[in-house]
């Protein structure tokens, strides 16, 4: 038995230590308990092949809270940026590659240029509107609704109606749009429709065709990193290193973290979390347990559905979260080169997404459990700006694929190899000399995300993030304000409001609920 | 010159809708048609002796109640007749009925999943609250979120109130509702495939999305939301053809002293110095009218029959992106008997009602995917209904009308293939065959068979690319942003000239209250009396 | 479900019960009522006869249009605790516990009886179908849940002369079932089980068989019946004493909580008078949350049993306040005939007819001779059951 603690918190995913960070900071004596012998979740740094270090999940940096950054003074405890303001490179067959940076885009015709930094300025300012939405609980509704859920309700609605009549109109009209129509309804080139399309369904089970596909892209814009919104970056040291600056943070401000710890289940006495039970017997004693684990592994697994309400366990059970993203690390002998792009793009983000046409025909084979014949990928060689990740002179590479459904028709175990070679040869489209310069290749499919990184069907947003599981509905009413049904359980993963991306807003937001909600 | 008070343009059920409230309010109305016969897409014709074809739309459940008490329809003649089940054929042998006996209903939901015969329950009860939520915004305006306007304020309000009516929960479900897939929605109730398929139908029809695509639930509660003699999501047959619904309109209308003249469409509608003054129509004449409303569909009305300069260019460009894009094509068949189909007993009264072929979801939405390509569905959703089993009016004694649906059929084909010919043979055969794998003799017993491409349904009736809608029923198309955002009230930035068609809000499909809520705008402009309902506040 | 699993079992809409060409040929007025798909009589040869003859003698009343669900496995006892609001590890096999189970919101979805079987066998009997929400409720269960409606015919055999009339069939230890037991029998070589329950409030009996067992078990009831005054009886007249047993009835006395399309429709057990039945202390079940906040905060409706003026029963009418303020409506009603008594079942908006009883009026419209006479009639609140007889809980029973 183990000394009590305020709180225990089960998983030492990035939202996991911001939690800790945040809890310590208040004073709450706090420990993280993490299954594997690192902490970070789907947001690490890991040995793929001898020399050659990627980040294994997640491989940019999107969104990362500022608020998180600065309230945790990540970069005192070690956060470095390779780079801060990645450019995208949609590549071309032809070489005639386009890039896209801020409201920039090269490649393209002025008209297409004019009517892109339009947009990007448009959707910019709309995914601002929506930020203020990142940072607070989702307010609830009807007879449990509350003075801090009309403020958050009323806060919502300003921010859009700030907009001002027009764009408030275009918002409103093209919020749950897709956003095929939205680039058809703009550009001619394929490339940057193809491109822009790619980041709108990248990590959903959604298609460029799907409505609601415009919110998805607002919600990649939404973020902010390094000081701009709409930028991307790479960590120095891979996405291991912003996970230790949080460790680091959180172990500042007093929280214990505990790896090789596993979980097994929520403990619960008078209907309360009263701590939990590792594997092998021990208990840790809390008054409060928060659990970045997904929620269906959280309800379900971790605490029991005869701790919960029928109803509660249905929707928790109903909830979509099968993952449509593989992971793929090439280990390279040598630098790769894909020609036509400059120094400066090739350590961009590359795109592998020709036509919306093309991502759309990827994803109809996800809906019947098919892997895509010619899956869209992004690709990073973070190794060029960053030489710690890879022997002198050696490269890795490292690319997110859609569409791999979780539940395969075929099963992954028949299809892997099929698959990795797939992608290699669409990277072989753009970079001929591939194939010869690998010197080791991991394909990570989500059967394997899933076990890698204990998220339910190796779905990187812990829950499909799609419109009627967002806000009041993320995971499931009755959890959607971080605290569970059970008193003194709380979520603050990925699968809880805003959703995943390593921006750590769930994390935070479930630390402000834990200390407004339960004394000391 | 005689000049009117209104001039709608185009005898589809919504302007006749518009025209009778407009002509009982005292004005002096006329409405212009294009064809030779009064109707739009609501039309019974003789396009084969003896039989009578409802050639476009072919159901009735939709059109509001308030509207056919208000202009006493069936003193006109309309008679409603409710169907009396629906079937969907499965591959292996079997069949999925749905029957107007409750109990006969639970038993064969039970007979495909025991499970599924009582989730159908909450189902329904679910679209039931749904229904319950969305009939009273059906009758009245949408309102502007981004107007500060006292009338915009006030039905703000409404509908957070009638949203705030309902529980916690139910918010939060309809929340969802609104957004999700039909897919995902049955799949959140039901396991079986065959009763997935049969209830998703209502989901696609009519639209350019499959029943994957997220915001097809809200498409089939807009199917569902209709009622039969207070029956709600119950379908029915207009007795005689769709036809009957707007001769009964037209009737009504001359009744009420309104002026219908057939044969001419409008050529262009008559501008001067920002308000409309009325029309010129393709033959030449001109008619002077203080207002004009058009039922044509939002991009014929203002890219084609007003000029492009008395339009602000936002204006234009909202119409111009304005979704409406045909997904579906129809087949119209004289047949000499019944078909058999052995799959079915023959007394099965399911068989009275709509059958269906596609028996999964799956199904379904790789026909989408078809048409996403640019080609029609290799293997079709088939909506088909024989109404002569209910109406024998429509043909000879012992003959019968079948009336096909069919989805998907995009109007634009991908490599620069053309509609007209082979192709419109080879779409014709791919939906004969799907019929004919269940029934022996159907091919046998065709005596004519009228293939119709999005196309046609443009041609003939003027809808743009076949929609059936006039514009697609996804949120962004919705409510305030019907047809464009800022002009859902029916008015457009041209004075005196209003929209009545589908384009508006609710929405398509033989309802009528895009008419009845534009005849009511109007009449508050023009400070006649009103006819149309004000809605209850 | 072995009829209708037939394709065309549409071509029988509603079904006859196993006891069916029984119940046909005794039903002389040819009246019937239509019960989950299966038609059962609604009165033999007059309904208030056959009331008396419940009170009197004996009556058989054909309920196997019941929905029967069969519980099992390892974890059915936690399935079933965490299903109902009573601590069911207290119910012991050979047991049966009348239950409410209650949706997330600890609003009432059904009642019924819960019978267990065995250490992991329970059969749940309710009147509405819920087989979704079990099977729901199962998630994280070891535990099999099916229907068996179809597998169990059953007859309810009701009245002071019950427990005379079995033993006179041969049913050796009858008489020692106390209220609630249940335990098999053997009837001339078909196997019986027979519980100590009804919906009656009187001393009597359920038999639950296969039904194939259906006719020779009726046929050997009226045969050692006819000494017992043995009558049928149609639910007409169980309706009759089902109200002076002071019982509820999903969709008549409350709206199961899942059938409500307000979500203002559904009634918490508090509401319904069964705040017996909720047992706080027995670990979470499904709603138990929602039930403490409410307990905490006051619950707002209350059902009751009221006693009204005059001889007129009030189904449906609205109940007043000092004669004009709306305050409550009455669910179920009737004159009863051994009561000699107007009574009622009736749900208030609290405080009414909760904290205030008194200036209660009842708003009555009577039809005579196609003149409607509006009458506004007091009325108390009264405890329930509004009869109980002694015999039905004397153990062993009366011989009669």
């Amino acid at each position: 038995m183990s000394a009590g603690y305020d709180v225990a918190i089960v998983g030492g995913g990035h939202n996991g230590l911001v939690c800790a960070a945040y809890l310590a900071k208040a004073g709450r004596k706090v420990v993280v308990l993490e299954t594997a012998k690192e902490t970070g979740g789907a947001a690490k740094t890991e040995v793929f092949s001898p020399g050659f270090k990627v980040s294994s999940g997640a491989h940019l940096l999107y969104q990362l809270h500022p608020k998180v950054l600065a309230d945790l003074a990540l970069e005192k405890h070690g956060l470095k940026l390779a780079a801060d303001d990645l450019a995208t490179v949609a590549l071309a067959r032809d070489g005639a590659h386009v890039t896209l940076k801020g409201p920039s885009v090269e490649g393209v015709s002025p008209d297409d240029a004019r009517a892109y930094a339009n947009l990007h300025e448009r959707l910019l300012r709309f995914a601002a509107a929506l930020r203020p939405m990142l940072s607070q609980v989702p307010p609830r509704l009807g007879e449990g609704m509350g003075l801090a859920d009309k403020i958050a309700l009323a806060k919502l609605g300003w921010s859009i109606r700030r907009l001002g009549r027009v764009e408030m109109r275009e918002f409103l009209r093209i919020v749950l749009m897709n956003v095929a129509d939205l680039a058809e309804e703009r550009f001619e080139s394929d490339l940057l429709k193809g491109a822009l399309s790619f980041d709108a369904v990248l990590g959903t089970h959604l298609g460029p065709r799907s409505p609601s596909t415009v919110l998805t892209l607002l919600y990649r814009l939404a973020g902010e990193v390094s000081g701009g919104q709409g930028r991307i970056a790479l960590p120095a040291g891979g996405m291991g290193s912003v996970t230790a600056a949080l460790r680091q943070a959180a172990e500042a401000a007093g929280a214990e973290v505990r790896t090789g710890s596993p979980v097994a289940q929520i403990l619960v006495e008078q209907d309360r979390a009263v701590g939990v039970g590792l594997d092998g017997g021990e208990v840790v004693t809390a008054r409060t347990v928060v659990s970045n684990a997904d929620p269906k592994t959280t309800f379900l697994c971790l605490l029991g559905a005869r701790h919960l309400d029928a109803g509660f366990v249905r929707r928790v059970h109903k909830l979509r979260s099968r993952g449509d993203v593989a992971k793929l690390h090439l280990a390279l002998d040598g630098r790769p080169e894909i020609p036509g792009l400059s120094e400066a793009q090739i350590r961009g983000r590359l795109v592998i997404a020709p036509s919306i046409m093309e991502v759309e025909e990827a994803f109809n084979a996800a809906k019947y459990g098919e892997a895509s014949a010619a899956p869209a990928m992004e690709l990073v060689i973070p190794s060029l700006g960053d030489p710690s990740l890879a022997p002198e002179g050696k490269h890795v590479l490292s690319a997110v694929a859609i569409y791999a459904p979780y539940a395969l028709k075929a099963g992954w175990d028949r299809t892997r190899e099929s698959f990795k070679q797939r992608l290699i040869d669409r990277i072989a489209l753009y970079a001929p000399k591939i194939e010869q310069q690998i010197v080791a290749a991991e394909l990570l499919t989500p059967i394997d995300l899933e076990k890698r990184f204990g998220m339910t069907g190796g779905h990187w947003h812990h829950g499909e993030l799609a419109v009627d599981q967002l806000l009041m509905n993320r995971p499931v009413p009755g959890a959607h304000q971080y605290a569970a049904p059970l008193p003194g359980l709380y979520l603050c993963g990925a699968g809880a409001h805003p959703g995943g991306g390593v921006m750590g807003a769930a994390g935070m937001n479930a630390a402000r609920q834990v200390i407004a909600r339960e004394k000391r | 010159m005689k000049r009117y008070d209104a001039i709608v343009v185009g005898a589809g059920h919504n302007g006749l809708t518009a025209a009778c409230y407009l002509a009982k309010a005292g004005l002096d109305v006329v409405v212009v048609e294009r064809n030779d016969f009064v109707g739009g897409a609501a039309v019974s014709r003789e396009l084969y002796e003896g039989w009578t074809y409802s050639n476009c739309s072919y159901v009735c459940s939709l059109l509001r109640p308030e509207i056919v008490r208000d202009l006493d329809l069936p003193r006109h003649g309309l008679q409603v007749i409710p169907y009396e089940g629906g079937l969907t054929f499965m591959q292996n042998g079997d069949y999925f009925a749905n029957y107007d006996d409750h109990d006969a209903h639970y038993r064969e939901i039970y007979r495909h999943s025991p499970r599924d015969a009582e989730a159908y329950e909450h189902y329904a009860a679910e679209l039931m609250r749904q229904c319950r939520f969305i009939k009273p915004l059906l009758m009245r305006p949408p309102p502007d979120p981004t107007s500060f306007r006292p009338r915009d304020i006030n039905e703000l309000l409404y509908l957070g109130k009638a949203f705030h009516g309902l529980g916690e929960l139910e918010m939060y479900d309809t929340l969802r509702f609104w957004t999700m897939s039909i897919a995902e929605f049955l799949d959140e109730y039901f396991e079986s495939d065959v009763v997935k398929a049969h209830l998703c139908g209502s989901g696609i029809i009519g639209t350019a999305l499959g029943p994957y695509s997220p915001g097809s639930a809200y498409v089939l509660l807009h199917h569902y939301m209709g009622e039969v003699d207070g029956n709600i999501g119950a379908w029915g047959f207009a007795r005689g053809g769709m036809g009957s619904i707007t001769k009964a309109m037209a009737s009504a209308l001359q009744a009420e002293g309104g002026e219908i003249r057939t044969g001419s469409g409008v050529e262009r509608i008559l501008v001067r110095n920002g308000k409309a003054r009325g029309v010129v129509l393709e033959n030449g004449d001109e008619i002077h009218g203080k207002t004009v409303v058009s039922n044509m569909d939002v991009k014929r009305t203002f890219l084609k029959a007003v000029e492009a300069k008395e339009l602000p260019g936002e204006f234009l460009t909202a119409v111009r992106n304005f979704k409406i894009r045909g997904s579906s094509g129809k087949l119209n068949i004289a047949l000499d008997g019944l078909p058999d189909f052995p799959q079915v007993p023959k007394d099965c009264p399911a068989l009275r009602g709509d059958t269906h072929f596609s028996d999964s979801m799956e199904r379904m939405e790789r026909a989408y995917d078809d048409w996403k390509r640019g080609t029609w569905s290799k293997d079709p959703y088939l909506d088909t209904l024989i109404p002569t089993r209910i109406d024998p009016t429509m043909a000879p004694p012992g003959k019968h009308y079948m009336t096909v649906f069919v989805q998907y059929a995009p109007p634009h084909l991908a490599d620069g293939e053309v509609w007209d010919g082979p192709n419109r043979d080879a779409f014709g055969e791919t939906v004969l065959n799907q019929i004919a794998q269940y029934s022996p003799n159907f091919r046998d017993l065709i005596l004519h068979a009228e293939v119709r491409t999005p196309w046609d349904l443009e041609n003939e009736v003027g809808l743009t690319e076949g929609n059936i809608f006039q514009g697609e029923l996804t949120f962004d198309q919705l409510l305030f942003n019907r047809p464009v955002p800022g002009y859902a009230d029916y008015r457009s930035p041209i004075k005196g000239l209003y929209l009545c068609g589908s384009s508006a809000h609710p929405g398509g499909g033989v309802m009528g209250a895009p008419g009845a809520n534009a005849a009511r705008e109007m009449l508050r402009d023009l400070d006649a009396p009103q006819t149309v309902r004000e809605p209850v506040q | 479900m072995p009829l209708d699993v037939e394709q065309e079992h549409y071509k029988v809409r509603v079904r006859g019960t196993p006891f069916h060409e029984r119940t046909a040929a005794l039903n002389l007025n040819n009246d019937w009522q239509r019960w989950a798909g299966y038609t059962v009589p609604n009165s033999y040869f007059n309904s208030e006869l056959e009331y008396f003859a419940i009170r009197n003698a004996a009556t058989l009343y054909d309920v196997s249009p019941m929905i029967k669900y069969r519980i099992s496995g390892a974890e059915a006892e936690a399935y079933c605790n965490r299903l109902v609001t009573r601590d069911v590890a207290k119910l012991k096999p050979g047991r049966v516990a009348y239950v409410v189970w209650c949706n997330d919101a600890g609003h009432a979805l059904d009642d019924g009886t819960l019978f267990r079987l065995g250490e992991s066998e329970f059969r749940l009997c309710c009147q509405e179908r819920h087989l979704d929400w079990l099977l729901d409720c199962a998630l994280g269960f070891d535990v099999a849940v099916e229907e068996v409606t179809w597998d169990i015919a059953g007859l309810a055999l009701q009245g002071p002369a019950s427990c005379a009339l079995l033993r006179r069939c041969g049913l050796e230890g009858l008489e020692q079932l106390k209220p609630f037991d249940v335990r098999d029998f053997d009837l001339d070589g078909q196997k019986l089980s027979i519980s100590r329950t009804g919906f009656t409030g009187d001393l009597g009996y359920e038999l639950w068989m296969a039904p194939e067992a259906a006719l020779p078990v009726w046929d050997r009831l009226f045969e050692a019946g006819t000494l017992h005054g043995l009558r049928p009886a149609g639910s007409a007249a169980l309706d009759l004493a089902r109200i002076e047993a002071g019982f509820i009835l999903p969709t008549v006395d409350f709206v199961p909580a899942d059938q409500a399309l307000r979500h203002t429709r559904g009634r918490s057990p508090f509401e319904l008078g069964l705040e017996w039945l909720v047992d706080f202390g027995k670990g979470h079940f499904n709603g138990r949350r929602a039930l403490l906040d409410e307990k905490k905060k006051g619950s707002q409706y209350c059902l009751v049993g009221l006693d009204i003026q005059g001889n007129k029963a009030a189904p449906h009418a609205l109940i007043y306040h000092g004669q004009n303020v709306e305050v409550g409506q009455i669910t179920s009603a009737m004159w009863s005939p051994t009561c000699k008594k107007n009574i009622a079942l009736a749900s208030f908006r609290r405080p009414y007819g909760d904290s205030i009883r008194t200036d209660l009026w009842v708003e009555i419209y009577v039809l005579k001779e196609l003149k409607w006479d509006k009458l506004m009639v007091r009325c108390k609140v009264v405890d329930r059951p509004f009869f109980a007889p002694e015999r039905r809980r004397a153990t062993p029973p009366g011989d009669f």
